[in-house]
């Protein structure tokens, strides 16, 4: 039997949405083309300033000059966003891979095992890459006791670091939709190829990766979304010189005081998003099936 | 036999070992210097509770420990009522398609938008509206998050309910609501409790839409913890960490081993 | 009898398809008190669509039906003193044999005790008074059968409707259920609607029977009727095997068909009486069914037919052979 009138159920779905979500993404996008006031807030008049401060910095006598500053954030950001998931990839194909070769029963456990690093506290595990990497952190303390090295290593508050919180923070999002893959893929397309005198490598590489690029992009998709408007680990492990455009968002609206411009790079790191998700969509069947 | 049992490629367990150590470092790292009595968090000096004793003195994380426990069961509670509506309404409606295309993008968005987007202009538009609730503004916020989370265990076991249940039981003198509340609902009980489960983590693992919206005194843990980094970590920090990765792990395990008993 | 169902010129059209489809098309129908009556066709034909506008299930799209004089068409399937056997038998996993059964009359709000003593007495219908405690999950199919059929019935309906319940079932146990719902109906005198695509089951089992063809009422009549003087060719071969022939075979005019059941022929005139049509034609084949043994006859107009006499003669293929049919068995219908 179905619902003859759904509308009521749904109504304060729509209405918490609608007003605490859409609403507030809505005036994102208008705020972005508006003026910027002195002490944080928008002045309502129409603006293109938001956006142009992409390339156009005002130097020290208020004269707008251009600037490739925050551009080189810009590319930085979807450099580091490429790294992580290009690592992710090779990460986590080896671990699904693992995983789906291993007898049924045991496989729940290793689902589980993934899984639980995925729902713990961002914020912690961030954190915890501080305990590791600082000067008397986990890794100088065993690389000195080794004998392996005379000084601690600088090992945080550069983009070795970030990149390695990046990775770290969306590795299961990588792992699980290739695992999903493989758990459905035919495997006597393998013995085939064996039998067809192939090895391993010319195995893995004809057949198994394009049986999985499905989930492979997939998994891209959903390391590289997030990546791309990634604070923590670059604020908290990255030092104040790694900037990516998650930290450039969150310090217009705080120390820099410049709202519409934070607006305007919120659109855009929106718009590389949405784009993206576009792509799926044409691409179709194949990576909806590995997302679910 | 069509499963990939037993097909090896060399090197990949290996792989595979090193990702779950990579995973799992971190985490332990926290933990096992939660025990440490030095100043000096990764110092190790002796085993001890002393972390978590100044953790427990330090009024500033207490608060922001009841703070989250606030926001976490009201989002909780009210994240889970509307998804289920929600649901309900999705999977058994009759409605445009219109409707269910808007419902469905409304339901994923937050999933796909960074939070730090929706974390700022959150902050934008509860300043423009003059919302002053306190922890209330912050509860608003994580309820709008919560709910997509919520939704997806909910929806995927009305998925396996066949509408033959709902049917037999208005074919027998059932009104709807009673229908629902006798046959539908208890079996639905495993995709509450899921997405409940589920609602309540994201809630209490937010970090950056928290620390955006919440006006002062009205820090949770996360937001608590992340300060008090900024200015220098400390055991009582690490303890914290500790417990509020603890609560994580625990949730996640009784969610898991909630639904296996389901599915028995 | 009277009149207990009445299905006044319903339609019922599907709209959310890429094209409409009329799943019940300005059909109307009267079912009698007391009848076992089925509803019987090939899947697709609207049999199933019927009997959830009956139950409420479904909504007609005009239409109205009427129950004792009352007309149901708007009320909701829980405000109907009918109640439906589910294909699935959709019994409710979370509640035992017990609640189930009392469900119906829990919603109607009957008092405790009156719930138990029913709920003890199905059981005792159906033979499984031991597995009250017990919950679905745990019985083998035809136990839960009869479950379903107990939630049904202890409720006394005015109708009851099966949607192809024993489809599920395996043959011994089919039969068996036949027999058993054939007893109910009896003793308990509730109006049975049984939905079927099996012409055996609607055959041995029903008082009429309705067969439907795209939506429509093909024919309507007693299982004597249906068989032997089938209203269409589409009756006709949808129930049991039936031949049809050029008339000019028997003699007849050439202009029409006619047609015939294989076992109302007779082998080389072995009982041949006067009145009886005769055809002759070529054995071409022979396939032995254990209780009969069918002949395949090629007759001179390249036309083929099988027949199923009740003595079945040793004969070898290719041989000659001339079979009659007495004129009273002849079926002419539309085409």
């Amino acid at each position: 039997m179905t619902l003859a009138r759904p509308h009521k159920l749904l109504l304060p779905f729509f209405i918490i949405m609608g007003l605490f979500f859409v609403l507030p993404l809505g005036l994102g996008l208008i705020y972005s083309f508006l003026k910027a006031a002195p002490y944080g807030g928008v002045i309502w008049e129409f603006s293109w300033e938001g956006y142009k401060r992409f390339f156009f910095v005002p130097d020290l006598s208020g004269v707008p000059v251009f600037d490739t500053g925050y551009l080189e954030i810009i590319f930085s950001s979807v450099k580091l966003a490429v790294i992580t998931t290009i690592l992710c990839v090779f990460i986590g194909f080896p671990t699904a891979w693992y995983m789906a070769t291993r007898p049924p029963k045991q496989r729940d456990l290793w689902i589980v095992l993934v899984t639980i690093p995925f729902w713990t506290n961002l914020l912690i595990r961030t954190y915890a890459w501080i305990l590791i990497l600082r000067n008397d952190g986990l890794a100088n303390t065993i690389l000195g006791k080794a004998g392996l090295i005379d000084a601690p290593l600088q090992l945080l508050y550069n983009e070795f670091a970030v990149t390695l919180g990046l990775v770290y923070s969306y590795l299961p999002f990588m792992i699980l939709p290739i695992y999903a893959t493989l758990e459905r893929m035919d495997w006597r397309l393998i013995e085939a190829s064996e039998d067809l005198y192939a090895n391993k490598a010319r195995t893995l590489w004809h057949i198994i990766l394009p049986l999985c690029l499905p989930g492979i992009l997939a998994g891209s998709v959903l390391v590289f979304i997030p990546a791309i408007g990634s604070f923590l680990a670059a604020d908290m492990l990255g030092g104040s010189k790694q900037m990516m455009l998650g930290n450039l968002i969150e310090r217009q609206f705080f120390s820099s005081r410049n709202w519409p411009f934070g607006a305007a790079i919120s659109v855009v790191v929106m718009g590389t998003v949405l784009f993206g998700l576009m792509l799926i969509a044409k691409r179709g069947q194949g990576i909806k099936d590995a997302l679910r | 036999m069509n499963t990939g049992t037993n097909h090896h490629m060399p090197g990949f367990g290996m792989a595979a070992f090193l990702g779950i150590v990579f995973l799992y470092l971190p985490i332990l790292a926290v933990l096992v210097f939660s025990f440490n009595t030095g100043r000096l968090v990764t110092v190790w000096e002796g085993f001890g509770f002393s972390a978590y004793a100044d953790a427990f003195h330090n009024a500033d994380l207490r608060r922001a420990a009841v703070n989250s426990m606030i926001v976490a069961t009201g989002a909780t509670i009210s994240s889970t009522l509307l998804a289920l509506m929600a649901a309900v309404a999705m999977h058994r409606g009759q409605m445009g398609r219109l409707q269910k295309q808007t419902a469905y993008t409304l339901m994923t968005l937050p999933l796909l938008v960074p939070e730090v987007v929706i974390a700022v202009t959150t902050m934008a538009f509860f300043g423009i509206i003059g919302l002053r609730l306190g922890l209330g503004n912050v509860l608003i916020a994580h309820i709008v998050f919560c709910i997509p989370f919520a939704y997806a265990p909910i929806r995927a076991r009305l998925g396996t309910i066949p509408r033959s249940m709902h049917e037999a039981a208005t074919d027998l003198y059932a009104d709807p609501w009673r229908a629902f509340r006798h046959v539908t609902l208890p079996l639905l009980m495993p995709g509450i409790t899921s997405g409940a489960l589920l609602a309540f983590i994201t809630s209490l693992d937010d970090f950056i839409i928290t620390q955006m919206v919440a006006p002062p005194g009205a820090a949770t843990l996360p937001v608590q913890i992340y300060n008090m980094v900024k200015k220098g970590i400390k055991p009582e920090i690490n303890a914290a960490a500790s417990l509020l990765l603890a609560l994580s792990v625990a949730i996640v395990l009784l969610s898991y081993y909630l639904n296996r008993r389901s599915t028995r | 009898m009277s009149d207990c169902l009445v299905i006044e010129s319903v339609t019922k059209t599907f709209a959310h398809t890429d094209a409409p489809v009329k799943a019940v098309d300005d059909l109307s129908l009267n079912i009698r008190e007391n009848e076992f009556f089925t509803l019987l066709g090939p899947s697709g034909c609207g049999k199933t669509t019927l009997l959830r506008l009956i139950a409420g299930l479904e909504k007609t799209s005009t239409g109205r039906i009427l129950l004792s004089g009352d007309d149901i068409t708007s009320l909701p399937p829980n405000r109907r003193p009918v109640n439906t056997v589910f294909q699935n038998y959709a019994l409710f996993p979370h509640m035992t044999v017990a609640e189930n059964i009392g469900f119906g009359l829990k919603m109607l709000g009957r008092p405790d005790t009156e719930i138990a003593t029913a709920v003890t007495d199905a059981l005792k219908t159906i033979r499984l008074e031991q597995l009250g405690t017990r919950k679905p999950g745990e019985l083998s199919g035809g136990q839960q059968q009869r479950v379903a059929l107990a939630r049904a019935l202890v409720n006394r309906p005015r109708v009851l409707l099966l949607d192809e319940s024993l489809s599920a079932l395996d043959y011994k146990l089919r039969k068996d259920m036949q027999i058993e719902l054939k007893r109910l109906q009896r003793e308990t005198g509730v109006t049975f609607v049984f939905v079927t695509h099996d012409q055996d089951e609607a055959l041995s089992m029903s008082d009429r029977i309705a067969v439907m063809h795209k939506g429509r009422i093909a024919q309507l009549g007693t299982p004597q009727e249906i068989y032997h003087q089938p209203a269409s060719r589409f009756v006709a071969d949808f129930i049991g095997i039936c031949n049809f022939v050029n008339g000019g075979i028997f003699g007849l005019s050439e202009t029409q068909d006619v047609g015939f059941r294989p076992e109302d022929a007779q082998l080389n005139n072995r009982t041949h009486k006067d009145g009886d049509l005769q055809a002759h034609g070529r054995l071409t084949h022979i396939t032995y069914h254990g209780a009969t043994t069918h002949f395949q006859i090629t007759l001179s107009s390249g036309e083929k037919v099988t027949l199923a006499p009740h003595t079945a003669p040793d004969l070898t293929p290719d041989s000659e052979i001339t079979f009659s049919v007495p004129a009273d068995r002849l079926i002419r219908c539309a085409p």
